[in-house]
């Protein structure tokens, strides 16, 4: 079997089985979840190991007719740029189940959608066709609006209204702009390898990049585009905000570089610096956003749009260190941002019912897991060294600033921001004075605790052998960057 | 014996009609209205399978045959288009059976069966005469259905609107066809296409002629298939109808009408499309209809937001998408047709689908207003999932049939002029119309698993009607999943369409 198109058959199979299983067996249906969870993740990380360096490019190939009228094949494929991301979204999907563990409405409904999300998700990193890729981008979109809707909180029906309105709206316009692609490459394929080798005229291209970019940038947090995502992120139950933000946003970033620029590198080179000045603003932007905020998932939600902004403009830099540095960064980010979303809506906010920040106060106390959680997570989005974030970030600022030294420099401001709000909340949720209502707080559960502990491994590894991942990264990207940029 | 085999279909249809009658004038009249009701849509849903399975099995040994001094054409696109028909009708007579809304039980199930008749001679006719006969056929069928209500006065209100609106259209279909009679001598679809064909462009003296015939035919089809600005009948008899009638026009009627309407303009009328083009804008039905789709689209989503009434709502998505299927239309190359077809089927069944959820929940409910629905996510947990299945179809999302069909449907736009981009617009208007209609449709599924229900009691549904909206959401999932079969065997079926002209 093939490993990669498994992943996204076990995640099917998985909601499947829970569809047949009663709805009271709360239970059984946990397990299949964490189950087929632990499978994918399996399944990735073995996919991860058996790739061959040496060899590079895409491997894993599968390739099935599905519609061959219109040249749309089941092509499946992975390289050192979705690879990292299969095993991100392997890594969220399990510890998400696990985090999910107390759910107690309606879990069979629940985790059916969350499956096939996840089953989107894979779908979409692992696609070779640019048809088969839309039609997983809105699989991975749509159960979304009923799991924020449903299990969600805090203006849960505007947040999924808004989250669902504005990705169709973003996948209408690839939409376009994949039509537009097939009619003009006279192929009459929508096979990505394929198309990446039509020479597409320089006007057209010009048309077509903002489309695409601006479609799959609506997911990736864009400024101005990303006003959905901190609201969406809010309302959504825990585990969803952990998917959503971990590896959905990923989904957005990853077709503006698969779609877009690798299929019309001429577009790019005009519209990049211009996407490059917005992603400067998502950085700087929504780092202050998150320094003021009072709800605590507003600042991880504002942080979210912060740091998708340094991967825009890794992307945008156009060189191969940046351009590594952004998938480095989109995989650190979907780690840490999971991390910070398990922390605050399952470790803190289902304990304390709170997320005020000038009511909670002291839980390094009650529950020291979770401030050493934070801690990693707040050090590896400051940049630390030692841990992921440290890594991406510096490579997307070594390769910006070549091309950009300006808004290189302006996204230093970023990090220092990013470093207050961190130590603000720091200082507000987990040191100070405890407050008197929250003394008798559930201590943290082992699930809860495995959950953290992968995550928070995941950060210090990648910290600390980061070439596991850069040799992996830089040996795809950076032939695929000299061949579109020369 | 030969016209025997060649009519066998609507033979069996119509015996079928009056044996229904006599059972049960004979045998069930005493009997209360629940079991009449269940025992002789039975009855009709067994007539209609036996008619489908005998239809299939001769459907092998049949090419084109015509008949009547071709009148009437029996090939296997029209077989196909008949099986649909047949197939339509026996989901409409299944979610019939939920609920007695009438004491005349026999009659309602005999007009239906009426109405499948006209539906059957529609597909098969290629002359405007025939056309005439099976369109009022099927038309005044359906105008009695729609006051089938009994004690609604909505249903009566609807019913004398849609038989207005209805009697109007047909008199502009034929002041329009009496034109082209009269220009040349013909009635057939074929010699109407041939003599327009040979007409010198410009036309000449017959031009000012034929633009009044070819516009007061636009206008009658128009009416027919419900588009903007013709649509005005449409959410007044929608709602007003019992729901399985509701059902039975938005599908059955909307395609056999659309199957006709592309008969005659690809067929006839093709000479004088013009072109919709942006760059060559203009000069025949092409473009008029270009126009049609775009404020089919636009008001039938945009008043689909603002409905308050669950079956009024689908009235206007129906306006709506009869505008994406007009795209299509306008298209009008090998592949809009088979994309036009193929959108056809699909909307058919998801939209039956629909209209049996709203069936089958306001049967208990009592209303079908957007609010009755809340909370079904907890009352009834199948029904929602599939009414969720049929509204995502509609909405367009994958991997759900109704997202091939609008794919289909806009690739082969883009596909007419694919280097100049000449229909982009339309396609452009297409997608954005369907990003707009998500709104409205994710509305319904807010109020099934968002909002808190009234009442908490499980509904119980009937096992016709889950079968029934089974199947529908089974076909929905699987041409979604497995759409090559179908659109390489209507690929094939095309071969039978005369369209020299394309």
């Amino acid at each position: 079997m093939n490993l990669l198109s498994g992943t996204f058959w076990v995640s099917l199979a998985g909601a499947l089985v829970i569809l047949l299983l009663k709805k009271e067996a709360h239970r059984a249906i946990k397990w299949t979840a964490a189950l087929t969870g632990f499978i994918a993740l399996s399944l990735s990380l073995l996919a991860y190991f058996h790739y061959d360096l040496a060899f590079g490019g895409m491997q894993f190939i599968l390739k099935r007719p599905w519609i061959p009228e219109f040249g749309i094949d089941f092509h499946v494929g992975a390289d050192g740029v979705s690879l990292p991301l299969v095993l991100l979204t392997g890594f969220i999907f399990f510890t998400g189940v696990l985090i999910a563990w107390n759910i107690e409405d309606r879990p069979k409904e629940f985790f059916i959608l969350f499956l096939t999300l996840v089953a989107g998700v894979f779908g979409v990193f692992v696609s070779l066709n640019l048809f088969l890729l839309f039609v997983f981008y809105e699989l991975a979109v749509l159960p979304m609006y009923l799991l924020i809707g449903v299990w969600g909180s805090t203006r849960k029906e505007y947040g999924a209204m808004k989250l669902t309105l504005y990705l169709l709206v973003g996948s209408a316009l690839i939409f376009i702009g994949m039509l537009a692609l097939y009619f003009k490459s006279g192929i009459q394929s929508f096979d990505l390898m394929k198309l990446s080798e039509v020479r597409f005229p320089t006007n057209f291209q010009k048309i077509v990049f903002p489309l695409i970019f601006v479609g799959f940038g609506v997911l990736g947090g864009l400024w101005p585009l990303h006003t959905w995502s901190p609201v969406g992120h809010v309302a959504a139950p825990t585990s969803v905000s952990m998917l959503h933000a971990g590896v959905l946003m990923k989904l957005g970033a990853y077709g503006c570089f698969r779609v877009a620029i690798c299929l019309l590198p001429e577009g790019a080179t005009f519209w990049l610096p211009w996407i490059a000045m917005l992603a400067t603003v998502n950085i700087v932007y929504g780092s202050m956003i998150a320094m003021v905020q009072r709800d605590f998932k507003f600042v991880i939600g504002y942080s979210s749009v912060s740091h998708m902004g340094f991967v825009l403009l890794g992307l945008a830099s156009m060189d191969p260190v940046g351009v590594s540095g952004a998938v480095l960064q989109m995989f650190s980010h979907g780690i840490m941002t999971g991390l910070f979303f398990a922390i605050v809506g399952r470790m803190v906010y289902d304990r304390t019912h709170t997320r005020d920040l000038n009511e909670l106060g002291g839980l390094s106390g009650p529950l020291p897991f979770a401030n050493f959680c934070f801690i990693m997570s707040g050090f590896a989005s400051m940049g630390l060294p030692g841990l992921s974030g440290f890594v991406a970030e510096l490579q997307i600022l070594l390769g910006t600033w070549n091309r950009y030294p300006i808004l290189a420099a302006l996204s230093g401001i970023g990090i220092v921001v990013t470093a207050a709000y961190i130590l603000r909340v720091l200082h507000k949720v987990f040191y100070g004075e405890l407050n008197e209502k929250l003394h008798h707080l559930e201590p943290i559960t082992t699930v809860e605790k495995v959950a953290g502990i992968i995550l928070v491994s995941q950060l210090i590894f990648i910290g600390l052998f980061p070439f596991v991942m850069t040799n992996l990264i830089y040996g795809t990207v950076e032939p695929l960057i000299r061949r579109l940029f020369p | 014996m030969m016209l025997l085999a060649t009519f066998l279909t609507e033979i069996l249809i119509l015996a079928g009609i009056f044996s229904l009658l006599a059972v049960d004038l004979l045998f069930l009249r005493k009997k209360d209205a629940t079991e009449r009701v269940k025992s002789l849509g039975a009855l009709a849903s067994l007539l209609v399978i036996a008619t489908g399975v005998i239809l299939f099995l001769r459907g092998n040994s049949v090419q084109t045959v015509h008949a009547l001094g071709g009148m009437w054409v029996l090939d296997p696109l029209v077989l196909f288009f008949k099986e649909v028909i047949l197939a339509i009708t026996l989901i409409t007579i299944l979610i019939s059976m939920e609920k007695p809304f009438t004491s005349h039980i026999s009659e309602y199930y005999a007009l239906i069966l009426f109405a499948c008749l006209g539906m059957l001679f529609l597909v098969s006719a290629e002359e405007l005469i025939m056309i005439y006969v099976a369109l009022e056929l099927l038309s005044v069928s359906l105008y009695i259905l729609v006051a089938f209500h009994q004690g609604v006065p909505r249903s009566s209100e609807g019913a004398v609107k849609y038989f207005l609106f209805g009697a109007l259209s047909s008199s502009f279909l034929y002041f329009g066809a009496s034109y082209l009679y009269g220009l040349s001598g013909a009635t057939n679809l074929t010699f109407l296409g041939q003599y327009l064909g040979s007409l010198p462009t410009p036309f000449g003296p017959e031009r000012s002629l034929l633009w009044v015939a070819a516009a007061f035919i636009l206008v009658g089809l128009g009416f027919k298939v419900a588009v903007v600005p013709f649509h005005l009948w449409a959410p007044d008899a929608y709602e007003g109808a019992p729901t399985p009638v509701t059902a039975y026009i938005s599908t059955g009627s909307k395609l056999a009408s659309f199957f006709i309407l592309i008969k005659i303009l690809l067929l006839a009328m093709k000479p004088i499309g013009g072109s919709p083009l942006h760059t060559q804008f203009g000069g025949g039905w092409e473009a008029s209809l270009a126009i049609v789709a775009v404020f089919s689209m636009t008001l039938g989503n945009l008043v689909a937001m603002t409905q308050k009434n669950l079956k009024r709502m689908l009235a206007y998505s129906s306006i709506a998408h009869a505008g994406y299927i007009l795209v299509g239309v306008v298209a009008a190359t090998r592949m809009g047709i088979a994309s036009v077809f193929y959108y056809l089927v699909v909307y058919a069944f998801t939209q039956l689908g629909a209209f049996g959820v709203v069936t089958a929940i306001s049967a208990k409910v009592g209303g079908d207003a957007i609010e009755d629905f809340s909370g079904m996510g907890k009352r009834t947990p199948l029904l929602s999932m599939l009414m969720a299945v049929f509204i995502l179809s509609l909405a367009g999302i994958p991997p759900l049939a109704g997202f091939f069909g609008k794919f289909y449907v806009f690739l082969s736009a883009v596909g007419r002029d694919p280097q100049g981009y000449g229909l982009m617009w339309l396609v452009v208007v297409g997608v954005a119309n369907s990003a707009i209609s998500l709104y409205y449709y994710l509305k319904i599924l807010k109020q099934m698993y968002i909002v808190e229900p009234k009442e908490v009691t499980p509904l119980r549904t009937s096992g016709t009607m889950v079968l029934a909206l089974s199947l529908c959401a089974l076909f929905v999932i699987g041409l979604g999943i497995f759409p090559h079969p179908l659109i390489s065997y209507l690929n094939t079926l095309l071969s039978y369409l005369p369209l020299r002209n394309l």
